[in-house]
């Protein structure tokens, strides 16, 4: 049984048919998959969410699938942790991490877009998918195109990091590598996703693929204990993510899920390539391309695509955005590893960097509850912290040069001993 | 005798930036190059400019077009912008 009603530009508002396209015929605006939420509203409930398995599919009457969910069974429902010593660090009473860092089965927000691009893919009758990407991407298509038993195309541009291919090419997708910088990439992957019929889940896929995104912000809210936050910190690369989280808590307002509350959502980019904080800055909702030059690999897009939405959803929910700086990104991924046990890759600690900015700015105030979306996991990005890591001591193996070493370190600190208080 | 050549169609996504934004681009590219466009969407402000384009013809010859408006300076990008993520 399906909710949804078609796809609607989000630029000129021509109505189509549930369909695998991705721009508007006429205008060229991206589509946007709209729903029956009077239907939804009298057929959803919390009741009928809680009794469902703890993945991504508990919201799925306002995920764009017509019949019982085909991949990402597992995926989703990740933890919402109270991040009490990130939070002291940081100055706020109240924060939370969303930890997609662990979402099955590859570690990262991807899972959820993922899962709906390629249960909408099969009910569309594709028998093959496929991707152009450096990283999380192509892990999570590679990943669940091989559980479905799908055909799997991933393309990839020459000279990628021999760890980010493994990644992909353990489930067992044919994998291209294109020689040529990413504009050339780019144009490829658009004529192939154009002349081949398969699903090009970030492409001709695109408007089921980003709905996926809004299972982030209904678990926040659902472990919330179905409240929205008043504050929500996310990375921007392509913009999918952001605006999506607006939708999402506006949709659970439509569908009685919650009765009210409002968030501030804010982005957060690299110094090396923050377009759309320029943007914010100036005062302009026009995106300007910037070349990329920053660690932060996954989050490096010099021109989003959904930029001018997520320029617009942070206008419309009253937040803000800010870069860091690589030092300060590499900070914040020891900062959460150290207080809070969780090892993100730098998207992760962009957003935490961004979080004391915006905490230090008074544009997030200290005593009202705040989320930081976590997306990505660290050991698939072993190589950004190699550099700033305490090195191991190496002792031979007797007592005595343990206990030389020990007194010469003085442990445990001071920090160490009021540790476990929570 | 020689193979006609293939006619294509391509959606392109062109972002110009502040010092071309006053410049004929489009005029002088639809004289310079043997293409049918035409322009689906477009914004114009002193910092950018932005068309979305359906270009037809040889596919030699949008490579061309293609080339050249990068080498003016014009970003050209397919019409769902980046594909890589």
């Amino acid at each position: 049984m399906t909710f949804v009603k078609g796809l609607k530009c989000r630029e000129c508002n021509q109505d189509y048919p549930k369909q695998p396209i991705h721009v508007c015929e006429t205008c060229f605006g991206p589509l946007e998959v709209v729903y029956d939420y009077d239907r939804i509203k009298s057929s959803i409930s919390r009741e009928k969410i809680a009794s469902r398995p703890n993945n991504l599919w508990r919201y799925r009457e306002l995920l764009p699938i017509d019949g019982e969910p085909k991949v990402g069974l597992y995926s989703g429902y990740t933890p919402l942790i109270r991040a009490y010593r990130l939070g002291e660090a940081l100055g706020v009473k109240q924060l939370y991490i969303k930890d997609d860092s662990v979402n099955h089965p590859t570690f990262s927000y991807k899972d959820r877009v993922v899962s709906v691009a390629i249960s909408c893919a099969i009910e569309f009758g594709f028998d093959t998918v496929s991707c152009a990407s450096t990283g999380n991407l192509a892990n999570a298509v590679a990943a669940h195109a091989a559980k479905a038993g799908l055909n799997c195309y991933v393309f990839i541009p020459d000279g990628l990091e021999q760890a980010k291919i493994i990644g992909s090419t353990i489930y067992g997708p044919r994998t291209i590598s294109i020689k040529g910088n990413y504009d050339d990439v780019n144009r490829l992957c658009s004529e192939i996703g154009d002349k081949y019929d398969w699903a090009f889940v970030n492409v001709n896929l695109r408007p089921y693929y980003s709905e996926g995104a809004k299972t982030h912000a209904f678990e926040i809210v659902e472990q919330l204990g179905w409240k929205i936050p008043r504050h929500i910190v996310v990375a921007t690369a392509g913009g999918t993510i952001l605006p999506k989280l607006a939708k999402a808590f506006n949709e659970l307002k439509r569908v009685g899920l919650v009765e009210d509350g409002e968030c501030k959502i804010y982005s957060a980019q690299a110094s090396g390539c923050d377009p759309v904080i320029q943007a914010l800055k100036k005062g302009t909702d026009l995106i300007s391309p910037v070349k990329p030059n920053t660690i932060a690999s996954s989050i490096a897009i010099g021109n989003p695509a959904d930029g001018y939405y997520v320029v617009k959803t942070i206008q419309e929910t009253g937040g803000w955005g800010e870069s860091a700086t690589d030092e300060e990104i590499l900070d914040g991924i020891k900062l959460l590893a150290s207080t809070e046990g969780i090892f993100t890759e730098p998207a992760g600690g962009t957003e935490v960097a961004v979080t004391k900015k915006l905490v230090q700015q008074g544009r997030i105030p200290r005593d009202e509850p705040t989320v930081i979306c976590i997306t990505g996991n660290g050991y698939k990005t072993i190589e950004a912290v190699a550099g700033i890591v305490e090195k191991p001591f190496c002792i031979n193996a007797d007592l005595k040069n343990f206990d030389d070493l020990y007194n010469q370190l003085n442990q445990p600190s001071r920090e160490k001993a009021v540790a476990g208080k929570r | 005798m020689a193979a006609k050549k293939e006619k294509v169609r391509e959606r392109v996504y062109l972002t110009f930036p502040g010092k071309l934004v006053k410049e004929p681009i489009l005029c002088l590219m639809a004289k310079k190059f043997d293409i049918l466009f035409n322009i689906r969407g477009s914004t114009v402000t002193k910092e950018i400019g932005l068309a979305a384009l359906e270009v037809d013809s040889e596919r030699e010859e949008i490579d061309r077009a293609i080339r050249w408006l990068k080498e003016t300076g014009v970003l050209v990008e397919p019409i769902g912008k980046n594909v890589i993520e």
